[in-house]
């Protein structure tokens, strides 16, 4: 079933009961093409974009739990190609090129709204680093505009320009960044697989891998052994607990991230405000909540749920840059687990196993990737060959020093 | 979470700056035949379990120690603290 304005009006008018389930809850068959273990929004991106783009349709996504439950639920919704170096910017845009399209592609209302991101300037030094951001942005195919205190005191009235410690002196606006609506983001993309012909196996719990001869023959789950010409891992915080079913050992920690959500409040915020002194960031969801998050709590963890100090943290750069939200209350708060790289920048590559292919190492940026690293890793599988704009993203660079270390930060997670 | 610290007690864990898994300690031989590769090991690979791990925690607001910790990753729960310095001295003496 399509979904349109017509079909909106038409099942109201017969009482809704024209509408079917988005996808089926397929059973495993005993083969496929390709397996993808992971329903997230990559696992299922990578499944509509393999369907779609590249033919591929005997194609299974395996779920240990059920879809969308992982990070794709649990982020602060911001999407943005605000990225500095070479390796990132071209892939980051494209994947913003891909929201821009991505529900008439997918036929879903994702509620994309480009509502623009503007990253607060508190000093010359910052300044002068924006404008370089912002320039390689713009060499990239990306938007990018500076915005002096004037600009943004017209824009943004409340926010604490006075502050003495970190007083607001401009900031980088991109203003085709904005946010979408998370869940919506793995219900349609499963839908669009589906639509094709994959199957979306929720509950089925990956327990290892079988190779022969280094190669990769398929998947042990807890539904029974699954064949596959080529299986895919994109698990985000659980990588390195899968990839170690294979023997692997990856460059990465697990670390949780807390995230926010304030009781309903009438329109206040139009877009999305980063604080450029700390760590926080804040927009408005079409519910009126204030979505807002800061920093990794900074250990290993696969907990879903942080601690206090870092909740501390994050409000402190709230009351920094708009003291108003000390007056909202919280509604909500929840954690997610981060694969954080050592570099601070993903992994889609393939592996030393034939056919066991890796998407891994999103740290805390994962969400805005979903469209382009679906497309990037579906190209891989079925080319064997890496995406264009996802050449640097190889699993040996820490080997032969290429890395892509966007904060210059170096092998230390938990700084990225 | 509380850290049991071996000399002071008690202590928030927010005096302390956490670094990673506890085998940063046990750095590799610099003149072995396979150092490229054991140094990349050691750099950039890691465990990254779910459940218990050993790591390095800097008592950073306090005395400036170094802690090994064994918390669960999947509860936060911590078993056993030790002075960095005193695993060192017992991973060095002569067996």
């Amino acid at each position: 079933m399509t979904y349109s304005g017509f079909r909106v009006i038409r099942e109201a008018l017969r009482g809704d009961l024209g509408w079917g389930p988005a996808w089926r809850d397929a059973d495993p068959k005993d083969h496929y093409d390709v397996v993808i273990v992971g329903g997230g929004g990559h696992g299922l991106a990578t499944a509509h974009y393999l369907a779609s783009r590249y033919g591929v349709t005997n194609v299974a996504v395996i779920e240990k739990g059920w879809i969308g439950g992982g990070n794709v639920g649990r982020n602060t919704t911001i999407i943005r190609s605000n990225y500095l170096l070479d390796g990132n910017e071209p892939f980051y845009e494209m994947s913003l090129k891909l929201w821009e399209g991505l529900e008439q592609d997918i036929n879903y209302n994702a509620m994309v709204s480009q509502r623009g991101i503007i990253n607060l300037i508190h000093s010359d030094a910052q300044r002068d680093a924006f404008i370089r951001r912002g320039n390689a942005m713009i060499l990239n195919g990306a938007d990018a505009e500076l915005l002096d205190e004037a600009a943004m005191r017209r824009e943004y009235p409340w926010l604490n320009y006075e502050d003495a410690r970190f007083p607001i002196k401009g900031g980088l606006a991109q203003r085709r960044g904005g946010t979408v609506r998370h869940d919506a983001v793995a219900w349609g993309y499963a839908r669009a697989a589906d639509r094709r012909g994959v199957d979306i196996i929720q509950n089925c719990e990956v327990t290892g891998f079988r190779t022969k001869n280094g190669n990769c023959l398929g998947v042990d789950t807890s539904r029974g052994f699954i064949g596959a010409g080529k299986v895919g891992v994109a698990v985000a915080g659980n990588s390195s607990r899968v990839m170690a079913l294979a023997g692997m050992r990856l460059p990465i920690e697990s670390h949780v991230l807390q995230a926010f959500v304030t009781e309903g409040l009438k329109p206040i915020l139009p877009g999305v405000i980063t604080f450029g002194a700390g760590h926080f960031y804040v927009s408005q969801s079409d519910k009126g909540g204030l979505v807002f998050g800061g920093d990794i709590d900074g250990y290993n963890s696969y907990a879903q749920r942080g601690n206090l100090p870092v909740v501390e943290d994050v409000c402190e750069g709230g009351m920094a840059i708009m003291p108003m939200i000390g007056r909202a209350r919280l509604l909500r708060m929840w954690g997610g687990i981060m694969d954080m790289s050592m570099d601070g920048s993903p992994i889609i590559d393939r592996t030393h196993i034939d056919g066991l292919y890796l998407n891994a190492g999103w740290c805390y940026g994962g969400f805005k990737a979903t469209p382009a690293s679906g497309l990037a890793f579906a190209h891989l599988l079925a080319t064997n060959a890496p995406h264009d704009t996802a050449k640097a993203y190889r699993l040996n660079r820490f080997e032969t020093g290429h890395m892509i270390d966007e904060k210059g930060m170096g092998n230390q997670p938990n700084l990225h | 979470m509380i850290i049991d610290h071996p000399l002071f007690g008690p202590r928030d864990a927010s005096e302390f700056v956490y670094l990673g898994d506890a085998s940063l300690m046990d750095r590799p031989d610099w003149k072995s035949e396979t150092a490229a590769q054991d140094f990349h090991a050691y750099a950039y690979l890691r465990d990254n379990p779910a459940g218990p791990h050993r790591e390095l925690w800097f008592h950073e607001g306090g005395d400036r120690s170094w802690l090994v910790i064994t918390r669960d990753t999947v509860t936060h729960e911590i078993t056993r603290v030790e002075l960095a310095r005193d695993v060192a001295r017992k991973q060095r003496a002569p067996q």
